[in-house]
Formats: C-alpha cells, structure tokens, sequence
C-alpha cells in the first residue's frame, strides 16, 4: 500500500497534536502529495478564506512513493491557499525532509489554527510535540536549522523552516527544507509564518515496509532507474550541466525573455549560463560550480553546489559566503539575471544563496526587482522609495544591495516582499507585473512560445512552469518536437503535461523523471507500490481529477475566466528582434479550445457532466 | 564561404581553438549542407540534438540532409538537455 496511513493533526490555536487514520477511499482517487492534500484542503478550509488568517491550513504532505527506493523519490508538498494569489497552493520541494517525514510513519501533517506564540513541530517517529520557538524567530532559515541540529544533537534530523522574509509578509516566502532545497512559489512560507510556526524537525527511524507488492515494486524501480541512466538527458546532461544549461538554448530559440520582459533575447546569457558557471575563475582557478548533488533516492543527481568567487565586491568581506552552498538553477538564474538585466555570475549565486538563507521563491523576487527597475527607470520611483539604492537594470551592485535590504527588513522591503502585481498597482502602473493571477513568470516568453503561454495563462497556482512543461515539447523535442509558434495542437498538449503532471506531483516522484520517463514507466511503479488499480489509463485520469478539483478551489475563492489571461505587453507588444521578431502570444486562438478539450463550458466552468466523469 | 558555428555544452570540445567561448567564425565549402557540417566537425547524429540555424530549428534526417548553407549564417548546436 506505501501510504502510511496516517495524518498527524496539529491544531497551533489548542497546541494538541493528533493521529488520525488516512482517509483511504480519497487516496485511492487523489493517490498521495498535491492531489490528496488539495482533496483534504478543498474539504476543510472555505475557499474564500483569508490565506493569512487563523481558518486556512497549511499542509505538508508525501506521496505514496516518498521514502521508497523508486529513483528520485524524496519529495513532498506544501498545499494550502496562497497568500500571493488567492488561489490553491502547492509548492514541491525535494532534498531529505519529504523521506525523513515517511520515515517517521506520518503521510502527511495538517497545521490548522494558529499559535499564540512562535513554536516549532519537534517529530520522532510516534512522539510529536510543538515546543517553542521564540528563540529562533527573527532567525533565517539556516540559522534556525543550526539551532535544531545543536538542540537536538542529531545529524540526521531534517528541518524545514522559514527565514526572516516570511515572518516581515514577504507574499512569496518560501518553506525551505535540508538549508538549500525550497517549497518555494506561492508564498506558502508566509502561510507558515502567520501560523507562528517557524519550522517542522523530523527524525524517522521506521523506514518504508508497506510495499503492496514488494517484488514487482523491485522490478519496475530498477526498469525505471535503467531508463533513466540510459537516457541523454536524465543521464549525462542534467547531472553534468544542471538545468541552467537551458539559458543559452532558450537565448537561442528567442524565448528568453528580459528587463522584466520588456525585451526578448539577453546579451549576457552566455554569462550566466551553466557553461560560464563550469569555467574557472581569474582570483582563485575554481569554477563557480563545484560539483553536482542529489536529492533523497535521486539517480539523475541535476542539483547544483557552487561558490562566489570569494574575491567578488557581494562577499569578499563576508566569509560565511565564501563556501559552498546550493547554486543557481535554471528559473532562479533566469529571473535573479536576465530580468533584471544582471548578468555578473557572482552577484546572482550571492543573492541566490541570501534566498535560500532567508526564505524567499527567486522566481517572484527577481521578478518583482526587475518590476521595480522599470518603474524606477520610468521615474515613478526614485531612491527615496528604495533607500537610496539607484536600482537600474543591469546593476549588480544595486541588486546585491536591495536584495540585502530586502533580507534584512530594510525601507523598500515591504514594496518588494508584495509582488509585482501589488507593487505595480500601489505605483499606478499595473501594466507593468509580469503575472498571472498575480504570480510571476518563470523563464520562458509566452510570445516566442505559444503552449508555455496558455499553461501560465491556466495554470492553478499563477505563473508557472511547472503546471505544465511544454518546453519539453516545444523547445526540446520531449516526447516530439513541436513548433514554437503554431497554436494548433497546443490546447490538447498543455492540458496532457498538466495532468500528466498533476499526477507525478501526487506520487512523491520528481517531475525531471518524466524527460525520460512516460506514463508507462511510471504507473508500474505506483501500481507495484499502492494497492488498488493504477493502470496507465487510472493514472492519467486521476492527474485530470485533481486538475479540475484545483480548478474547483479557485471558482470557490472567486476565480474566473477572467483570470485565465496574460498581461497585455505579451499580447501586444511584439518582440523587437531575433529568430522570434513580430510574435505576440496568440492566447485568444488556444483558450477557447482548450476549454473544450477540458470538457468545460465556453466560459471556463467545469460542468456537471465533467465531474461526474471525473468523480468530482 | 564564412559561416559562425556556435558549440554548447559537452560539444564545445569540438570546437576549433579560439577565444570566443562558444562561437567560431569558420570557412566551409560553398553551399555545404547542414548535415555535412554536422559531420565534418565529428558529432554524431545522436549527439546533435538541437540544431538551430539562425535561432530556428531544422529537424535531424531529411531536413538537415537538404539544408543549404549560406555565407554568414549561424549554425548552433546542443546535445540533449534539458532543465526547468
């Protein structure tokens, strides 16, 4: 079966903490992670709820494969509803933490409530206990970290936590997990902190021995391992390169938006690449990266351990940063540098490693900062809104000092911790917030590549990748290549990776598996762990159930499809130059249609008939 | 005729020495096709999986068998990767 089949419910308003059994007919329709935490979150908290108040829940959550030998199964998921968009929230994070949690008998943890003063979760297998936490608050994330290993003498104890930004509102903090692994978009580290709750501290001992059927299991997770270590991509390229090397071929293609996506195609992406990040460096001969790294069971191993060069204006007096630390990938690289229009490597792995210490989603920070340099070169902001800071595009020194602002709780901190959308609306200049549902952008421009633009555009959770990479299609001929700017084909395509996705982030899998993998490899693997049937055809639609019952949660909260749209400049304003000259994205022609292909009405709602059909 | 040949990742080893880190102005033969460029700097057709000519894509097989390439065009190549 590999769930637990326990839930630990931790009321922070009462401080009790108790056990109950899972609820198993939703497990067998929602499997595990996003879909079974978002059935629980759908089912207990009122949609309309304020995210930061007493009567949301924050949810962390493995899935039935967490904790197993299954390659790359170590993640978990923060589900509750976001304070950066109002909408459902589920940010996945690997590293230790998520197996550690299985380890310790639980499948997942419901916070509801709130507590009256900081606490953290102390978890040793069946002892659970909330102690406090007054100490650590107004922490970073690392430190708190330290605190817990020095307290509780025990190295393998696994924490997550949050850093300063989420307890000063920062609207799109992070939980961060084993110091440089992050839950990261959404702001479910503000959720966190408006529940005094400054970390979760696990220590299991009980390990996985609930398999359904053990020899199958062994069969299938070896096939699945072989797979990936034949594969190009999942074998030699991402463990090598990581997954910055996409900052050139994005470049490449035209897709690669900048300066807050006022322009397409950056100057210095080679600067700031996975290759530049291999080179060694004049002060000291060592490359930024210093060697590759896994998360829990991982077999692709695409993480990234890097230093600044410590010679470098953003540390050289600063030795705490001088050493090795989790480096930039490819979002991160993208958002802390191309839009901003930084392109000096040492400043964006020092102000990557200040988001991993303190707790913010780099993706909706750099974002954000690019927002505030256009309006700051617009002249609707000047340095007396950002404390003095001249913050123009292409500044690494302006970035490195608002960013230490920002950590610190300095005077422009409160404008950036808002977001862009808020940000801009404050300044009078909503045209300006790169969002949707008042998310970020990741790193790919919706006018070079039209699939990428409706996946945001309907993307649950905001502005995101990873609701459905049609990159992988798109750009990099995963499964097949399709074209860049047809819209044809591309409403039946975004709505495949979502589903597909939705399911591979229920199952406590990483979603890189599926360069490599498809559906066929990976059902055995859940079909061999779980009871019940998960056939190909069970596990495609379970991935559409929990698609549509996110989409649920947000009519609830008061979405439309209204909300299903792109800001204006990616629809209007063509790109000036390169491969991709004269694109806009072409939402109007790809909604409609994938509307349809959901099974909603014209309208964007999902009717009767589709959730019968989905047991919805 | 000139042509640039930009190299990524672990296909930068097949570049010719020079300065520029991924890129090279080169000679080629007048009216060389794309998949004899391919081979002439020894990638292998499993290891040229991305292949732009001026930032657009040509397809392996037939499509890069019939490519003509013209003076100054720019020719970028990356093995399989990915990221996200």
């Amino acid at each position: 079966m590999s769930w637990t089949r326990k839930i630990l419910r931790v009321n922070l308003s009462k401080g009790s903490c108790t056990s109950e059994p899972l609820n198993m007919e939703w497990a067998k329709l929602y499997l595990g992670q996003r879909g079974l935490a978002s059935k629980y979150l759908s089912e207990e908290v009122d949609p309309a709820c304020d995210p930061l108040g007493p009567d949301n829940k924050l949810i962390m959550a493995t899935g039935p494969l967490t904790g197993t030998m299954a390659s790359t199964a170590g993640r978990y998921s923060v589900i509750t509803k976001g304070p950066l968009t109002g909408a459902i929230a589920c940010s996945n994070s690997g590293g230790f933490f998520g197996a550690e949690l299985k380890f310790a008998g639980w499948d997942m943890i419901i916070f509801e409530g709130k507590s009256d003063k900081p606490v953290y979760l102390l978890i040793q297998d069946d002892n659970v206990e909330l102690k406090s936490a007054e100490h650590m608050w107004g922490k970073t994330a690392w430190e708190a970290d330290d605190i817990i290993h020095a307290t509780h003498q025990d190295p393998q104890m696994r924490v997550a936590c949050i850093g300063r930004t989420a307890e000063n509102g920062c609207l799109y903090a992070a939980v961060m997990n084993d110091k440089h692994r992050a839950a990261g978009r959404s702001g479910v580290g503000t959720v966190m902190a408006s529940k005094n709750l400054k970390a979760v501290a696990v220590r299991g001992t009980q390990g996985i021995g609930n398999v359904d059927d053990a020899e199958a299991f062994m069969s299938a997770t070896g096939d699945g391992k072989a797979v990936l270590a034949e594969n190009a991509v999942t074998g030699q390229g991402l463990p090598a390169y990581g997954t910055q090397v996409l900052m050139n071929v994005i470049n490449g293609v035209g897709g690669l938006p900048a300066r807050n996506m006022r322009d397409v195609g950056f100057e210095g992406a080679e600067n700031i690449s996975a290759e530049a990040m291999a080179e060694p460096r004049k002060s000291d001969g060592k490359p930024n990266l210093t060697t590759n790294g896994a998360c829990f069971g991982c077999t692709i191993a695409c993480g990234r351990i890097s230093t600044v060069d410590p010679t470098h204006f953003s540390v050289k007096d600063k030795p705490q940063y001088q050493g090795n630390s989790g480096g930039l990938e490819y979002e991160a690289a993208w958002a802390l540098g191309a839009d901003t229009g930084v392109d000096d490597l040492d400043a964006l792995t020092y102000v990557n490693f200040l988001c991993n210490e303190d707790g913010m989603d780099p993706i909706s920070y750099g974002a954000t900062v690019a927002a505030a340099m256009e309006l700051f070169e617009e002249g609707v902001i000047g340095t007396k809104e950002t404390g003095g800071v001249e913050l123009r595009f292409g500044s690494a020194e302006a970035f490195v000092a608002i960013t230490e602002q920002m950590c610190n709780g300095g005077e422009f901190s409160a404008d950036l911790g808002m977001g862009s959308k808020r940000l801009t609306e404050k300044y009078g200049k909503p045209e300006l917030s790169m969002s949707v549902k008042g998310q970020e952008f990741p790193a790919y421009d919706p006018r070079g590549i039209q699939g990428i633009g409706l996946n945001y555009a309907t993307s649950n959770r905001g502005a995101c990748h990873l609701r459905g990479y049609t990159i992988a299609s798109e750009v990099l001929g995963i499964p097949v290549k399709t074209e860049l700017n047809d819209t044809d084909g591309k409403p039946e395509l975004v709505k495949a990776f979502q589903d597909a996705t939705a399911l591979v982030d229920s199952a406590g899998l990483c979603i890189f598996t599926t360069f490599a993998w498809g559906m066929d490899n990976i059902a055995p693997q859940i079909d061999a762990a779980c009871e019940g049937d998960w056939s190909v055809e069970n596990c495609l639609e379970t991935g559409e159930r929990i698609w549509n019952m996110e989409r649920l949660f947000n009519e609830a909260a008061g979405f439309t499809a209204d909300d299903d749209k792109l800001p204006r400049r990616l629809l209007e304003e063509a790109i000036k130059d390169g491969p991709t000259k004269g694109q806009v994205n072409r939402l109007g022609e790809m909604l409609p249609k994938y509307y349809e292909v959901r099974g909603w009405t014209a309208d964007g709602k999902i009717p009767e008939e589709t959730r019968q059909r989905l047991s919805l | 005729m000139n042509i640039n040949i930009e190299f990524y990742a672990s296909l930068m080893k097949y570049l010719p020495p020079g300065k520029s880190r991924f890129r090279r102005e080169v000679s080629v033969e007048d009216d060389i096709t794309l998949s004899r460029l391919i081979t002439q700097f020894h990638i292998s057709e499993a290891e040229a999986h991305l292949v732009l000519v001026n930032g657009h894509f040509v397809n392996c097989g037939e499509d890069r068998d019939q490519r003509k390439l013209v003076e100054g065009d720019t020719i970028s190549i990356w093995p399989p990767v990915a990221g996200g």
